[in-house]
């Protein structure tokens, strides 16, 4: 009888165990979507650690009285609107991001397109030395641009007072000090649209110029016609991308003016910091840093939206 | 066969493995951490490890000397002491005592800037045992050191020597002797006894702006900071003060719009004029560095900016001279910093905590660590003001004796006397130098600087 016992029913012998898990477990990572969940768990946990989670509490936070005792829903929200200060940091943060933005983006453009037009030769010195602001830590940067802006012995005044220039208060007047926060803020971010235009021009077929030629299109034509068609889901992402973390820059506004000259050059950070740490409202300070979060989260999903259409037509 | 769910179940479960084995271990401290000879025999407490988070202090070997102070203490009482120095620079001291108060774990002791006991208070051990030991054979403490930590009654924590502060006059003898006939030394000498109380009277603010427009004039301005960080908020309120300016009163009640405030905008204005170029964008060095580059006649500032002159400009340090701040119609008064010791109510080794808290405030400790810093450090005790440090530093010989208050320089902080929730929103958003700042360099109108200081203020007293 016992030979009639179907093999399967034996208890299997280690080797047999050993072989069968490791053609479950080959099947399992056979799998698509177990692999690229597996690949995906150390992102997804440190955004769900250092992101989501954060963000969620802030939310919770910004619920909160100052002492963090009571629930008053969207309290802190309502306090805000009816202050003076708080509509000019709304302001000069508008102003701070979309200037910034914009002025990256078309830096970004304009120099993507001289690195593209040099030869293959140089063209790779030349992107790395581009890219040196952007990897530089930004704080640290910002202090050599203080230093440079230095209110009182401005490396650039020095320069203009030996050719009997002018002494510019680059910190010391408020348009002045949203000048130099702002060409920081270029300074530092203009590379990261360089890279971006620049892998997407090479991704332009030189066929449509070609024929663009031949039906005699200008310059300026292949740009408006061919290019800037070509390159609009990765001209929106980026500004998008840009738009989002200018919004919320903190670090060259601390070092550079710590929000003075009166108030002016405060952003939402710097500000939610006077408030939330050195002021001990952490529930008003959570307030001010979410208050652009609707709103950027609505431009997303508006942008992102025609970028897949677009991704669908192509 | 191995399905997804297993899988992540069996991860999740390795997770919590690894997770448990860290806090265990975590909690236990790490091997090098442990007591090694008396793992468990402690005299002052429940357990043989304190961790202190302290001010990283600039003036070298000032941290070596707390250091000592505390491993001496831990020796004795076998405890073993673990010190983290935080810079101040970028917050990150006040960060990282945030951070713990929020997760409600960290350090056994944390040293926290002025405001941040009112900040921090909920979680704060009362320490009126510590305080009541050290009043009793010391004496009184500063009324701003109150102030600052004592809420319903109790004390939430011990004013700590490293890093407590004062900011009066830091002169130039030299250029105020030439350009404007004033003895600074004659007027302030390093033996109060000496003092000429006609002189000591005569310095007051007029007199000031009148040396000052000299010294303008002469090339070598003061360099009065006007930004919005500590310097120019520390001086620029006990301006306000000294003419009798409150802003908001210990009742709550918005007194901004007054004639004192009116005085005081009007003086600062005129001062403004005077002053050295750039002053709006200070940050805390600038008015060190003007000092130091020998250009600057005249700054308010703790000795830091002598001290390092001493390094990189000798001949400027030879030359300066600490001394009171200029008297008000109300009174004269000198900025007050102080910092604290803060003992966790979470935390969990606090009588020894406690016992260590008032070893280093204890005066043999605070005299070391007063020499430490070459004087820098103000403790709260006024008994503590005849430490050797500020009479034998040099050079000259007792620039920086006046640095403790000698005469009628009351201690003063900005926001004071409102409650101190509401103070320090009023220091720190320093609506007093943005108000001058309008005044002078915006050119707006006082009354209406004055009614968007008035909108200010409701701001916030709304937030309590």
């Amino acid at each position: 009888m016992s030979e009639t016992i179907p093999r399967r029913l034996v208890t299997p012998t280690p080797a047999e165990t050993s072989g069968a898990l490791k053609g479950s477990l080959y099947r399992l990572s056979r799998r698509r979507s177990t692999t690229a969940f597996l690949f995906a768990l150390p992102l997804l946990s440190v955004v769900g650690g250092l992101i989501v989670y954060p963000a969620l509490y802030a939310i919770y936070l910004s619920l909160l009285n100052r002492t963090q005792t009571k629930f008053i829903g969207f309290g802190n929200y309502a306090f805000l609107f009816t202050r003076d200060t708080f509509w000019a940091v709304v302001e000069q943060s508008c102003i701070f991001a979309l200037t910034a933005v914009i002025l990256k983006a078309l830096v970004g453009i304009v120099t993507a397109h001289l690195v593209n037009n040099l030869p293959a030769k140089g063209q790779r010195k030349w992107r790395g030395m581009l890219l040196i602001p952007w990897v530089i830590p930004l704080s640290l940067s910002t202090l050599g641009w203080f230093w440079l802006l230095d209110p009182t012995y401005s490396a650039f005044n020095w320069l203009f007072a030996q050719i009997a220039g002018p002494r510019i208060p680059w910190l010391s007047e408020p348009n002045w000090a949203r000048f130099c926060t702002i060409l920081v803020n270029v300074w530092y971010g203009a590379p990261f649209f360089l890279i971006m235009y620049l892998a997407a021009l090479k991704s332009v077929p030189e066929q449509l110029y070609e024929a663009a030629a031949i039906d005699g299109a200008s310059a300026w034509q292949k740009f408006l016609h061919i290019t800037l068609p070509m390159m609009r889901n990765v001209i929106a992402i980026t500004v998008l991308f840009s738009l989002i973390v200018t919004f919320a820059n903190y670090d060259i506004v601390r070092v550079l003016t710590s929000g003075g000259p009166r108030n002016t050059t405060h952003i939402f950070a710097t500000w939610a910091f006077q408030l939330g740490i050195a002021s001990g409202d952490i529930p008003l300070g959570a307030s001010v840093s979410l208050f652009m979060f609707p709103i950027l989260g609505v431009s997303a999903i508006f942008i992102l939206r025609g970028v897949r259409r677009r991704g669908r037509e192509v | 066969m191995v399905s997804r769910r297993d899988l992540l179940i069996g991860a999740g479960v390795i997770a919590v493995a690894g997770v448990g084995t860290y806090v265990a271990t975590r909690k236990a401290g790490p091997p090098s951490a442990q007591p090694v000879s008396a793992p468990s025999v402690h005299t002052t407490g429940t357990a043989g490890r304190l961790t202190l988070g302290v001010w990283d202090h600039w003036v070298p070997g000032a941290n070596d000397t707390l250091s000592a102070i505390c491993n001496e203490w831990g020796q004795k009482n076998h405890v073993n002491v673990h010190i983290d120095f935080i810079t101040s620079v970028g917050d990150k001291d006040m960060l990282t005592a945030s951070a713990e108060a929020q997760a409600r774990t960290g350090h056994d002791i944390v040293q926290h800037r002025s405001w941040q006991i009112s900040v921090h208070r909920a979680v704060l051990e009362p320490m009126d045992d510590v305080i009541d030991a050290l009043v009793k054979d010391h004496g009184p403490i500063s009324t701003i050191s109150e102030y600052l930590a004592k809420y319903d009654g109790k004390w939430k924590a011990v004013p700590s020597v490293v890093g407590s502060q004062i900011k009066p006059c830091c002169s130039r003898i030299d250029l105020y002797k030439q350009y404007c006939d004033v003895d600074i030394v004659k007027i302030f000498p390093a033996d109060e006894n000496k003092r000429d109380k006609a002189l000591v009277d005569g310095w007051n603010w007029d007199l000031y702006l009148s040396t000052a427009e000299q010294l303008f004039k002469a090339g070598y301005p003061v360099g009065l900071p006007m930004g919005q960080t500590s310097d120019a908020i520390d001086w620029v309120g006990a301006l306000f003060r000294s003419y009798g300016s409150v802003f908001i009163d210990e009742k709550d009640n918005i007194k901004v719009d007054s004639a004192e405030t009116r005085a005081a905008l009007e003086y600062a204005k005129r001062l403004m004029a005077v002053n050295a170029p750039g002053v709006y964008a200070w940050d805390d060095s600038g008015n060190n560095k003007w000092l130091i580059s020998g250009k600057g006649s005249s700054i308010m500032n703790p000795p830091s900016a002598w001290a390092v002159a001493k390094r990189d400009n000798p001949k400027v340090a030879e030359q300066c001279w600490t001394h009171d701040m200029p008297r008000g119609p109300k009174g004269r008064f000198a900025p007050h910093l102080p910092w604290y010791y803060g003992v966790w109510s979470f935390g969990s080794n606090k009588s020894a905590a406690k016992e260590l808290v008032h070893h280093m405030v204890d005066k043999p400790q605070a005299k070391r660590l007063v020499a430490a810093s070459s004087g820098y450090d103000l403790p709260s005790f006024r008994s503590y003001y005849d430490f050797d440090t500020w009479k034998t530093v040099e050079p000259p010989l007792g620039t920086v004796y006046n640095y403790p208050p000698r005469g009628d320089e009351e201690l003063s902080i900005t926001g004071y006397p409102a409650r101190p929730e509401v103070a320090t929103q009023i220091y720190n958003q320093s609506i007093q130098t943005v108000m001058i700042a309008k005044v002078a360099q915006g050119g707006e109108k006082i009354d209406d600087v004055i009614k968007w200081a008035q909108n200010e203020c409701e701001g916030y007293l709304r937030s309590t």
